[in-house]
């Protein structure tokens, strides 16, 4: 159980990192690219999928 | 202007992206906590849930409701577990069934629908499954949730980088670790798929379980199908129910539980109860690699050009033809199976009867069809209605 949520504290923290460089970066595509691996995460982290 | 445009291209992405997100979310949400409706039929005496037996499980994604039919009268007791795999659906419509259905005249019967309920409440979506199949009956249609063969992810994670079953040692697949059958006979601090088969072996010692099935389906490319998989405590039973079904209603055959192979109920249950285990499998074309469009109909027809293709280059380890395996022939195999493994406990073992009766064999489901001998919850009394 411990471990789970550690596991869920990790995608937090990617899901903001994902969040920031989305923000931050001038490369729209790049952009893009942080939008779609952020998908999984925010199902993970709402506890959809 | 360029920071203006940029932000332009970036805030339709992020419609995009939240749109799927949110459609997905629904989707996902929507088959997670959909409940089947289950008429608790003539015979049902009692529903308790597996956290009756394992008090950490109560309330939670594998609280099992586990359906005891006891006719009062001294006798055999037999537990019967469908959807160890829940993307094995004529398991759990056998289980549905004989819920609503069968009357124990002598003897006890326990009957569990969803033995890992987390995994019906996940499909693999990369595999095309559905997230729900239809089975038509006299008084509408009734939905059933696909599941998959491990439990929810949400449910337990993460998998270990190998999983080590307790207490053989052997190394499975990662996987594993959520897949039912290969967790028994569980442990009390594991994963929730042993910390479920744990609970079981408490239900198996708590209820004086003399003899469990554990229901299947199996793709054509896998050699253990159409076939009774027995303990080496039920050989007898097993001998003698596939040779008298094979023949009086279908061929089926008989292997004999591997000694080494571990995580198994069929090999488990023996060694670590009073109770021998058989593993019943029938044929399911949906599972199999080699299928074409994967959808509901598949799940229900069995019919697949592929699958058949595949047989005609000696491919496959059964048969199949332009009939398919249509669900009603899995669910009617799997109601004699559980009828004739009754009949044969009764005979080796006199003083311990089990008679279960009212129960549609093969021939019936197939005349009928699977939907003619589930009742109408709108029609039933509340008290009589329970959700899985």
């Amino acid at each position: 159980m411990a471990v789970m949520v550690l596991y869920y504290v990790i995608t937090a923290l990617f899901t903001v990192i994902l969040v920031r460089n989305f923000i931050k970066t001038r490369d729209v595509q790049k952009g893009i690219l942080y939008l779609a691996v952020l998908m999984p995460f925010v199902l993970r982290l709402f506890r959809l999928k | 202007m360029r920071l203006n445009k940029e932000w332009t291209i970036k805030g339709i992405a992020m419609a995009v992206t939240g749109t799927i997100l949110v459609l997905a979310g629904i989707a996902f949400a929507q088959h997670r906590n959909f409940k089947e409706e289950v008429v608790l039929g003539p015979g049902v005496t009692t529903v308790r849930t597996l956290g009756d037996y394992f008090a950490p499980l109560k309330g939670g994604p594998n609280d099992a409701n586990v359906f005891i039919l006891d006719s009062g009268e001294p006798g055999g007791t037999m537990l019967v577990l469908g959807a160890s795999h829940p993307e094995e659906p004529a398991t759990s419509l056998t289980a549905h069934l004989l819920v609503e259905n069968a009357t124990v005249e002598q003897g006890k019967l326990i009957v569990v629908i969803h033995s890992n309920p987390s995994a019906s409440t996940v499909t693999r979506p990369g595999d095309a499954y559905p997230r729900f199949f239809h089975i038509e009956t006299d008084w509408g249609i009734k939905k059933f949730r696909m599941g998959d063969r491990w439990a929810n992810p949400l449910d337990s994670w993460p998998d270990p980088e190998t999983y080590v079953h307790f207490p053989s040692g052997q190394l499975l697949a990662y996987m594993d670790v959520r897949n039912l059958n290969r967790t028994w006979p569980g442990r009390s601090n594991g994963s929730l798929a042993e910390q479920t088969c744990y609970a079981f072996m408490r239900l198996i010692e708590a209820e004086g379980v003399d003899i469990v099935i554990d229901l299947h389906e199996a793709e054509l490319e896998y050699p253990i199908i159409g076939t009774i998989v027995a303990h080496q405590k039920a050989l007898r039973i097993a001998a003698m129910a596939s040779m008298t079904l094979t023949a009086e209603e279908f061929r089926i055959g008989m292997e004999i539980s591997p000694l080494a192979l571990h995580g198994l109920s069929h090999r488990e249950i023996g060694d670590h109860s009073n109770a021998p285990a058989l593993l019943a499998e029938t044929p399911q074309p949906f599972l199999d690699r080699v299928r074409g469009i994967t959808d509901e109909s598949l799940l229900l027809t069995g019919k697949d050009e592929f699958v058949m293709k595949a047989g005609e280059f000696g491919l496959l380890y059964w048969p199949i033809d332009e009939s398919g395996w249509p669900i009603d022939a899995r669910v009617g195999r799997h109601c004699s199976t559980v009828l004739k493994i009754a009949e044969f406990w009764t005979l080796f073992n006199r003083s311990k009867p089990l008679v279960v009766t009212s129960v549609p064999r093969y021939a019936d489901v197939v005349a009928n069809g699977t939907g003619y001998f589930f009742q109408d919850p709108a029609t039933a009394s509340a008290s009589k209605v329970v959700y899985e």
